[in-house]
């Protein structure tokens, strides 16, 4: 992967095209605020993954290909969710393995890369913090921790603003039950999942909790509303645009 | 709702309705995690030695029929004798002839997850055999009539409150106490009695040795030293998939099973077992027989992606890093095997039709490969068996494949596809769902008992795209 390409393209998710597009703009605000020309492919959709995890490989297969051929150029495919990139980095060799189109899925999955990663290891961005001091809790993607092992990415971007202080919440690790269609066939899981997870945001007194991830943030954000907490979630993206801003 | 799902519901709720029981399993886990870590303090260094073990145990598995065959040689060479069971009544059969053939009527058991798959306590017993089980979990839960609940630390859902009051009611001579160390060695003190007076023990083994014909033991009470040393007939029962090539292989597997099942850097006894007491020696059994059980296990070997799942060396931490396990527990699984593991392991012995809704029970979230000493991937196994569960081709080999299929399902999948693989009907879609989205449902399902739902945003990102002045090629 090339540091600082000229041109990439921007992998919007359809999580992020139908209920976060502020998350998808302001992600392609920052790579274009480093002078990197972002290309937003018309026709994307899904990466498949929805049905690539219920067990349906054949529907997941055909909408991933649909996917695969908005992004035909060798340029760095940029992704605002972890579990999306993991599916497209680790999941599409598997998806489309003995299909014609497998060397191709292959190849797109080698270009694509998370956006938090993507900041800091291609683009090395800079970032100068212009707000208000602030108190925030992070909560990261699983898949970003252990399916891409970038983790440390979204710290490492928080630590560079020095008005901003991240509060650590108890078993930062455990996933906060959101997994797709396990949200929906085991609720009652999920829910206690996400009941835990939010008492340990909420645990740390800070005003608003950021992540990688939209399935996370729609999930610990819908919650939290139907607690009437105040907490408010927020993608990595938006909050780093909101800080170095006027 | 199918009636596996029904019935794995209903454990589940009982499962998440009590408090007690999730505190326990909280404390227990978060203890147990954090005292993994403290032993792998490099993470360079355990990836390397996850890889080196990983690679042990593929070699073994890659030469399964030469090492039994070796390993079946080996213990007859040191006099140890050799059944192969098929399944798990075969298992049981074997066992209890051996029993019989000794005229044996009273046996203590070492912990044996095995002897748990087959069920053989429940078989010995209703043959008439007394059947004891040594290791202090496993005592707890024959005295509570129950299962276990973890792999490794089988009464780890009971409170220190719930095992006093089950001592008193079964030993109501002995003084009360809530005392862990008193309870222990009121424990003790009972079985030691048994011991003496058993005509066989029974037990598990964690890895055999095919260069050396060695059957090695781990565990921390010494319980299992007892049950294979002081009766006069020793019979230990494993899976066929606990070979390993050489002895030096044994040191690399043991120093990442003690310290990822329970954080200790060794276990306070560590037994190898190599012959039946030799003329001059001063204890050990007469005689020494292992059965080794495949039930299920060679076919499992055939499928080049499921077959990973035999790498297992049952450390259970897979278990205590799952998000899940930690709020519902082992029993809710209503499974021998628990947890991620038992997710894969499962399905594939009992059949999807049987318990393949288990795997519905995981977020896929990926701790368990994390920390898996033999790098399972077990969220790619968990998923694949999704797959096998609503196949409609029949070409798994998994029991039961496809019999999760539900047309229902299948429908919405398919609508789903239809929407998502065409540009023009998803760009329609997501322009219906944002201009109406004062329509959004404000209650689905499950979903929206623990979580208020998302409304589309008014316009979604494609639509943004111009005005923000970036470009679509
Ligand atoms: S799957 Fe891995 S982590 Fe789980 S019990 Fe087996 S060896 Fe241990």
């Amino acid at each position: 992967m090339p540091t600082h390409p000229d041109e990439i393209y921007f992998m919007g998710t359809c999580l992020v095209d139908l209920f976060y597009p502020q998350a998808g703009l302001a992600g392609m605000k920052l790579i274009q605020g480093a002078g990197v020309r972002v290309i937003y492919p018309k026709d994307q959709g899904c990466c498949g993954q929805p049905a690539f995890n219920s067990g349906y490989r054949e529907e997941a297969l055909e909408v991933a290909r649909s996917q695969m051929r908005c992004f035909p150029h060798e340029i760095p495919i940029v992704v605002p969710s972890g579990s999306c990139a993991g599916m497209v980095i680790h999941h599409w060799p598997e998806l489309f393995a003995g299909e014609t189109d497998e060397k191709q899925a292959i190849a797109v999955s080698r270009r694509t890369v998370e956006l938090t990663q993507f900041l800091v290891d291609q683009l090395n961005l800079q970032l100068e913090d212009l707000g208000e001091p602030t108190e925030i809790a992070v909560h990261t993607s699983c898949s970003c921790r252990n399916e891409l092992k970038v983790e440390d990415r979204i710290e490492s971007l928080l630590s560079q603003l020095n008005q901003v202080t991240v509060l650590e919440q108890p078993r930062k690790a455990e996933c906060c039950g959101f997994g797709g269609s396990f949200a929906i066939k085991q609720p009652e899981i999920s829910g206690a999942m996400v009941q835990d997870k939010t008492d340990a945001l909420h645990s740390t007194g800070a005003t608003r909790v950021v992540s990688q991830d939209c399935g996370c943030l729609m999930n610990i954000g819908g919650a939290l509303e139907k607690q009437q907490r105040t907490m408010q979630p927020q993608h990595i993206a938006e909050f780093l645009l909101e800080r170095t801003h006027e | 709702m199918s009636d596996q799902a029904a019935a794995f519901k209903h454990r589940i709720n009982t499962a998440l309705g009590d408090e007690q029981a999730h505190s326990n399993f909280r404390s227990a886990m978060s203890m147990l995690m954090e005292k993994r870590a403290a032993q792998f303090p490099d993470e360079d260094e355990l990836l390397e030695k996850r890889q080196r073990a990983n690679a042990i145990r593929a070699h073994a598995l890659r030469n399964l029929p030469q090492l039994l065959e070796q390993l079946e040689q080996q213990l007859i060479n040191n006099g140890i004798q050799v059944h192969w069971a098929r399944d798990g009544a075969e298992a049981n059969a074997i066992i209890h002839q051996l029993l019989e053939a000794a005229g044996a009527k009273s046996v203590v058991k070492g912990k044996s997850m095995v002897s748990e798959e087959i069920d053989l306590n429940h078989y010995l017993q209703q043959h008439g055999i007394e059947i004891l089980e040594s290791d202090l979990g496993e005592f707890i839960i024959q005295l509570a009539h129950e299962t276990p609940s973890h792999i490794v630390m089988p009464a780890i859902h009971k409170t220190k409150q719930d095992i006093a009051e089950l001592f008193h009611k079964h030993f109501p001579e002995l003084p009360y106490s809530e005392d862990v160390d008193e309870m222990t060695q009121q424990a003790r003190q009972i079985l030691r009695d048994r011991f003496r007076q058993a005509d066989a023990g029974i037990s598990g083994v964690n890895f055999m040795v095919a260069e050396t014909g060695t059957l090695c033991l781990v565990e921390n009470e010494g319980n299992g030293r007892m049950s294979t040393t002081v009766p006069p007939l020793h019979i230990a029962v494993t899976g066929i998939e606990k070979v390993v090539e050489k002895l030096t292989d044994v040191p690399p597997l043991l120093d990442l099973l003690t310290k990822s099942a329970t954080g200790q850097p060794i276990t306070t006894y560590f037994n190898m077992i190599s012959h039946p007491r030799q003329a001059g020696e001063l204890d050990g059994p007469e005689a020494v027989h292992l059965v080794l059980l495949d039930n299920g296990r060679s076919h499992i070997k055939r499928d080049e992606v499921l077959l990973d799942t035999l790498r297992c060396i049952r450390c259970g931490s897979c278990i205590n890093h799952c998000p899940v396990y930690v709020q519902v527990g082992g029993h809710a699984y209503g499974t021998v095997y628990p947890g991620p593991i038992g997710t894969v392991l499962e399905p594939m012995r009992l059949g999807i039709d049987q318990i393949g809704t288990l795997t519905s029970a995981c977020s896929l979230c990926g701790a368990c490969a994390q920390v898996c000493p033999v790098q399972i991937p077990l969220p790619k196994l968990i998923n694949r068996l999704r797959a096998d569960s609503v196949s409609h081709q029949n070409h798994s080999g998994v029991k039961g494949e496809g019999s999760l299929r539900k047309q229902a399902e299948v429908l919405s999948w398919k609508g789903w596809r239809w929407l998502y693989s065409s540009p023009l009907r998803y760009r329609l879609f997501s322009k219906l769902a944002t201009r109406l989205r004062g329509l959004t449902p404000s209650s689905i399902g499950g979903w929206s008992r623990y979580r208020t739902v998302t409304k589309p945003a008014p316009r979604p990102l494609s639509e943004l795209i111009k005005e923000a002045g970036f470009d679509h090629e």
